[in-house]
């Protein structure tokens, strides 16, 4: 059996993050020397090339692997800046029509023979495209953002998960903004994980820098970003490889008097 | 109750929103995850306080069946204050 590190990316709702976090945490696991793949499995939305900036170096695709038309060394899209990094791009949308879970076990059986990490990017739902994707995932990581409609989807997508037997399960908070959590108006760290009892692979600040990298095609991880979310995504990738590095404390995100104040307010009376 | 919470009681100010988006979460994923609609829950309330009635006097009104999330494990929670037994159950009598 390989000891490759399948990982599902999914959350339920959509536009919370896979991508984002499937490009970044692809990025930060090849920098820190792991072979890795991303393998695009949002056949119906396609964007995970585009925020690799791999979009104008696709031939070939997973549907030309499964067809048998090409070799999967044709398919692959191998990073420029960052060679250890591979992208699987998603095929035709019309590809859902027939797509089976067992296409999905073909394809990773095949990337599992050459990668450490096999990286997939899951579509929001929890139809066919998740099940499909779920089927070839060994653990998976959640991407939820403090919103109870985010959260509830996660939990329905944590359910699925269970019953499927993929395991671990670990949590990612993405877009925490640390203001408003600390006025109490955004569910807290706390209030999530133990509302999906799930353990917390890392959180990743609302970053407006997130959004300038995926304008130039560019992971925040690809260069040596002080930005918060670049350090988030290089701290998960650390934690995923078995490192034990502290989780960000929104709270220290925001000292001084106002921070100080805020703790005050907190404080107990009866 | 915190100090920030007394203070929004005296300017009857809302509590801060995260609390009650906790709680409603709390209370959507206890009925998500059992697969119960609130119609199925209400019928499973009556039928367990009709059992239980005939047992003991239990106030109709204040008896509280509901769902109830920890861990992701859910309970059902039955909260039925008992006025009191009902004198000698008839011995032998059908149920
Ligand atoms: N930490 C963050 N800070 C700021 N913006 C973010 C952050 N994470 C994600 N975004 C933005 O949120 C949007 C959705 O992100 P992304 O495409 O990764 O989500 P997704 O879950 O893959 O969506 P879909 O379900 O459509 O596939 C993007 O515009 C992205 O730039
Ligand atoms: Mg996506």
């Amino acid at each position: 059996m390989s000891t490759t590190r399948t990982i599902l990316i999914c959350s339920g709702k959509g536009g919370v993050g896979k991508t984002t976090t499937t490009a970044n945490l692809g990025i930060a696991l090849a920098r820190q020397g792991a072979k890795t793949v991303v393998l695009d499995a949002d056949f119906g939305l396609r964007n995970l090339d585009l925020l690799l900036g791999l979009e104008n170096r696709i031939v070939y695709t997973a549907q030309e692997v499964l067809a048998e038309t090409c070799r999967l060394e044709q398919a692959l899209v191998k990073h420029k800046q960052e060679p250890n990094l591979a992208l699987l791009p998603a095929g035709n949308p019309r590809m859902l029509e027939w797509l089976k879970p067992k296409d999905m076990q073909a394809i990773v059986a095949l990337l599992e023979r050459q990668f450490d990490y096999v990286l997939i990017d899951c579509p929001a739902g929890i139809e066919d495209g998740f099940k499909n994707a779920a089927a070839a995932a060994r653990e998976a990581v959640v991407i939820t953002t403090p919103e109870v409609a985010a959260v509830r989807d996660a939990d329905r997508v944590i359910g699925l998960l269970n019953t499927k037997g993929v395991q671990p399960v670990q949590l990612v908070l993405n877009r925490v903004r640390p203001k408003m959590m600390s006025n109490q108006e955004m569910l807290s760290v706390d209030d999530v994980t133990d509302i999906l009892a799930l353990p917390l692979l890392g959180l990743v600040f609302e970053d407006e820098q997130v959004i300038v990298s995926t304008n130039r095609g560019e992971p925040l991880t690809l260069s040596d970003s002080s930005s918060p979310a670049a350090q988030a995504y290089g701290n998960i990738a650390q934690r995923l490889q078995g490192e034990d590095i502290p989780l960000m404390d929104p709270s220290q995100a925001r000292r001084g008097l106002r921070a100080r104040m805020r703790k005050l307010m907190q404080t107990r009376i009866f | 109750m915190t100090l920030k919470d007394f203070i929004d009681k005296l300017l009857r100010r809302q509590p801060a929103s995260a609390e009650t988006a906790k709680e409603r979460l709390q209370l959507v994923l206890a009925h998500d995850r059992s697969d119960l609609n609130p119609e199925l829950l209400e019928q499973m309330r009556r039928e367990i306080l009709e059992v239980v009635a005939r047992y003991v006097e239990i106030d109709l009104a204040e008896g509280d069946v509901s769902l109830e999330t920890e861990d992701r494990v859910t309970a059902l929670v039955a909260n039925l204050p008992i006025r009191r037994s009902i004198a000698q159950p008839s011995k032998g009598g059908t149920l």
